[in-house]
């Protein structure tokens, strides 16, 4: 019961990174039609520009207030991530809008492999590791000398992520930009003959979903205080499973494949073994796509002749 | 450089410029203008590389002018010319004798590596070169009977040619069994796999069956790396048996190849023969997928490709038509996977990541799907660029000693993939040959082939 309490605890966390990964996939697979395969890379491009921010704020302008120090790291982290995906959208995407299915995936699997190893070559291949950047934690209850325990970067994790998730919520319930993005998912040809800019839609999905994957670079660095170029292909491939299992397209559905995504991977390393926790979650995958194809929340395809 | 009535704006460019140079900066900024280091306290620490930083926006900004008055109006000029109804003479004669003369190329390649280097320098170039793009071009044919011809994505292929590799490497090691008896057991092997794996995904389609196989292609690779016992875990496997010449093994001893044919011992002689043997294999799979073409199972594919609804309303049954397709191209990824073990005579999880698999398929749709000279000619660019790039020392002297060329390699591959991309979506070879035609063989235009749903 306490090691299940706890995993539940640690599940929870790590299914909130990927679930704002997810929304990521979910989003830009919605509006165009596309595994975006760079968007793990971008993520871990993200928890770079978070390092190098973190390491800016308190080694030269001396900042101790912990607190203030990650607020500016997320803005930092969201701000330049976004220019990144943003420009990556611009180069290796716009110019194949409306080719054949497969040249966009390419293009995307190469920008995967070239973010990665730009990364590699920019700042070194070794593991870049951070002094706890959030330290303490509360202790829920003690039961058979096992403590459960909730720490202080589990619970920022949590409540950042609630916010933004609020927020980007929002942003695509309410705002104009948001009712742009759910008309060109739905047929982009007449929502530009009915007055919507679809390019920039476009951008700006790309721009939201980088700064999501941001949020979850930061909190992934803070959360396990280490980082290295090829940190983008799990979590990816991973998050993007969170997708598909919530129904891809489907925005609360990535949240909640995330979540589950999370829990299953921790739960199964809890009791069964921890070295086959990624065979688990892409069984998960197979699975779901096998007897469930349009996922927990989304869309049956309908094929038409 | 501007064409005759085309006046390039010179405000608008250096305003774009200026605009490129920009977002450049803030681009590399965060990642090239700092470099976080660890110090001698194993610390983190950063450095600034202001000079790095300002030199690459400033290249950036210049590449962006040189667009403005050079690239742009002379790709605005080729917009307005004229299209050339029939090919031309020159372009008819290549396209004739380009098969042959490509065949006969490589059959002689080794005689002309060591007849311009001699005996101790052509290893690496039959090596490297040779072999290494030869293994590509044959899992690339491989793939491109499932992508290519039945329009299946897969993205797992590289789990094939793990099950040949470790097939031989285990059965080799474990009974003794030649390279001639294991080849056809690692490709069968292998292409039971590719059934056993293909039949729960035969309902999906498209972007989702490329993630199920990239699963599976993991899955694979997550067990190879977890069964210790049995795969040695990340270790892999070492010592091999290396193929023999019909029995005569390629060694320095008294039954040694050199010894029985009289040569002075020189381990060139098991690369040209490993060149030769891949050589085969690649050529048999471009001859099997050729006349396979022609047969009801090919021509099912290609119909499938095409249109799976029409398929199965015409009775044909999609469910075997995409299982044979599976095991056809796991059988020659099997092929390949126990040539790579018996040539490496090492074997070890890292040579079957993702990265494989992506890359196999990269060159397939490189080259053009579908099409077998465009496949091996995005193998020659794609491998033989980035193993060309571990020869480039004279750039030492350009940019100092410290500058290591070979770390540029994926770097460059990865943009090379998206350059392609966007300059020819449809492959690099723009013609297919249908093989079922009425009264004239002539080619087509690849925007009337499909590209496949499933």
């Amino acid at each position: 019961m306490e090691v299940f309490l706890q995993q539940l605890i640690n599940g929870i966390t790590l299914g909130s990174i990927y679930g704002l990964i997810a929304i990521g996939y979910t989003m830009v697979f919605g509006i165009i039609g596309m595994v975006n395969f760079a968007h793990g890379d971008v993520f871990m491009v993200s928890a770079f520009i978070a390092l190098i921010a973190f390491l800016i704020l308190t080694s030269w302008l001396g900042i101790t207030s912990i607190a203030l120090a990650l607020f500016i790291v997320l803005i930092v982290a969201m701000l330049f991530t976004s220019l990144v995906n943003w420009v990556i959208e611009r180069l290796a995407y716009r110019p194949l809008r409306g080719s054949f299915r497969l040249a966009p995936l390419i293009s995307a699997i190469g920008m995967s492999i070239f973010l990665s190893n730009f990364v590699q070559v920019a700042q070194g291949p070794r593991n870049k590791s951070t002094p706890p950047m959030v330290q303490g934690e509360f202790v829920i209850f003690t039961q058979n000398d096992y403590a459960v325990t909730l720490s202080f970067k589990q619970l920022i994790i949590w409540g950042v992520t609630a916010v933004l998730l609020a927020c980007f919520w929002y942003l695509v319930a309410k705002t104009r930009l948001g009712r742009a993005q759910r008309a060109c998912e739905q047929d982009q040809k007449m929502a530009a003959l009915v007055g919507v800019d679809v390019d920039r839609t476009i951008s700006m999905t790309f721009v939201i979903a980088a700064a999501l994957a941001a949020v979850a670079g930061t909190m992934y660095l803070m959360y396990y205080g280490v980082v290295s170029f090829s940190d983008g292909f799990v979590p990816g491939v991973k998050a993007f499973t969170a997708a598909v299992l919530g129904g891809i397209g489907s925005l609360p559905g990535a949240v909640i494949g995330g979540l589950l995504i999370g829990l299953i991977e921790t739960m199964w390393s809890a009791y069964f073994s921890i070295d086959y926790k990624d065979v688990a979650a892409f069984s998960v995958l197979a699975i779901t796509l096998i007897f469930l194809p349009q996922g927990l929340f989304g869309r049956p395809d309908v094929e038409k002749v | 450089m501007a064409a005759e009535g085309q006046r390039v704006d010179i405000a608008r460019a250096l305003r774009d410029a200026g605009v490129t140079a920009l977002i450049a900066f803030g681009l590399f900024l965060p990642l090239i203008g700092f470099q976080t280091v660890t110090d001698i306290r194993n610390d983190l620490i950063l450095t600034t590389r202001w000079p790095l930083l300002f030199a690459i926006t400033a290249i950036v900004g210049a590449g962006r002018l040189a667009y403005s008055f050079g690239f742009e109006p002379w790709l605005n000029q080729r917009a307005l010319r004229p299209v050339q109804a029939a090919p031309s003479a020159w372009r008819s004669f290549v396209g004739k004798w380009f098969v042959p003369f490509a065949i006969g190329f490589v059959i002689v390649y080794p005689v002309i590596v060591i007849a311009l280097n001699g005996f101790g320098g052509s290893v690496k170039w039959i090596d490297n070169f040779g072999i290494q793009i030869l293994i590509y071009v044959m899992l690339g044919w491989g793939l491109n009977i499932v992508v290519g011809l039945a329009g299946l994505l897969d993205l797992g292929y590289v789990a094939f040619y793990a099950v040949g590799a470790y097939s031989y490497a285990l059965l080799a090691k474990t009974f003794g069994f030649s390279f001639w008896i294991l080849l056809p057991m690692a490709g069968t092997l292998a292409s039971f796999w590719g059934i056993l794996l293909g039949f729960p995904v035969l309902r999906l389609r498209g972007d989702y069956l490329a993630i199920v196989t990239l699963a599976f292609g993991e899955i694979i690779r997550i067990v190879i790396i977890n069964w210790v016992d049995l795969t040695g875990g990340y270790a892999g496997i070492s010592g091999i048996p290396r193929p023999t010449f019909f029995g005569i093994p390629f060694n320095a001893n008294e039954d040694g190849f050199a010894a029985v044919f009289g040569l002075e011992f020189s381990p060139l002689y098991r690369t040209v023969f490993l060149y030769y043997l891949i050589l085969a294999l690649a050529l048999l799979t471009a001859f099997v997928t050729v006349r396979l073409r022609r047969l009801p199972v090919g021509r099912a594919w290609e119909a499938l490709r095409e249109d799976e609804i029409a398929c199965r309303s015409l009775g044909i049954n999609t469910t075997n038509t995409k299982l044979t397709a599976f095991a056809m191209g796991a059988m020659f990824a099997g092929f390949a996977g126990s040539f790579f073990a018996a040539r490496q005579g090492f074997i070890s999880p890292e040579s079957f990541t993702f990265l494989e698999s992506a890359t196999i398929l990269s060159i397939v749709v490189l080259g053009g799907m579908g099409s077998q000279i465009g496949v091996a000619i995005a193998a020659i660019v794609m491998i033989g660029g980035t193993e060309i790039m571990r020869e480039l020392d004279f750039l030492k002297q350009i940019f100092g000693p410290t500058f290591d060329p070979t770390q540029y390699r994926m770097l460059l591959f990865g943009f090379a993939m998206v350059l392609i991309m966007i300059w020819r979506p449809r492959g690099l070879i723009a013609t297919r040959a249908p093989s079922v035609f009425l009264k004239e063989r002539k080619s087509i235009s690849v925007d009337l082939v499909k590209e496949g749903h499933g």
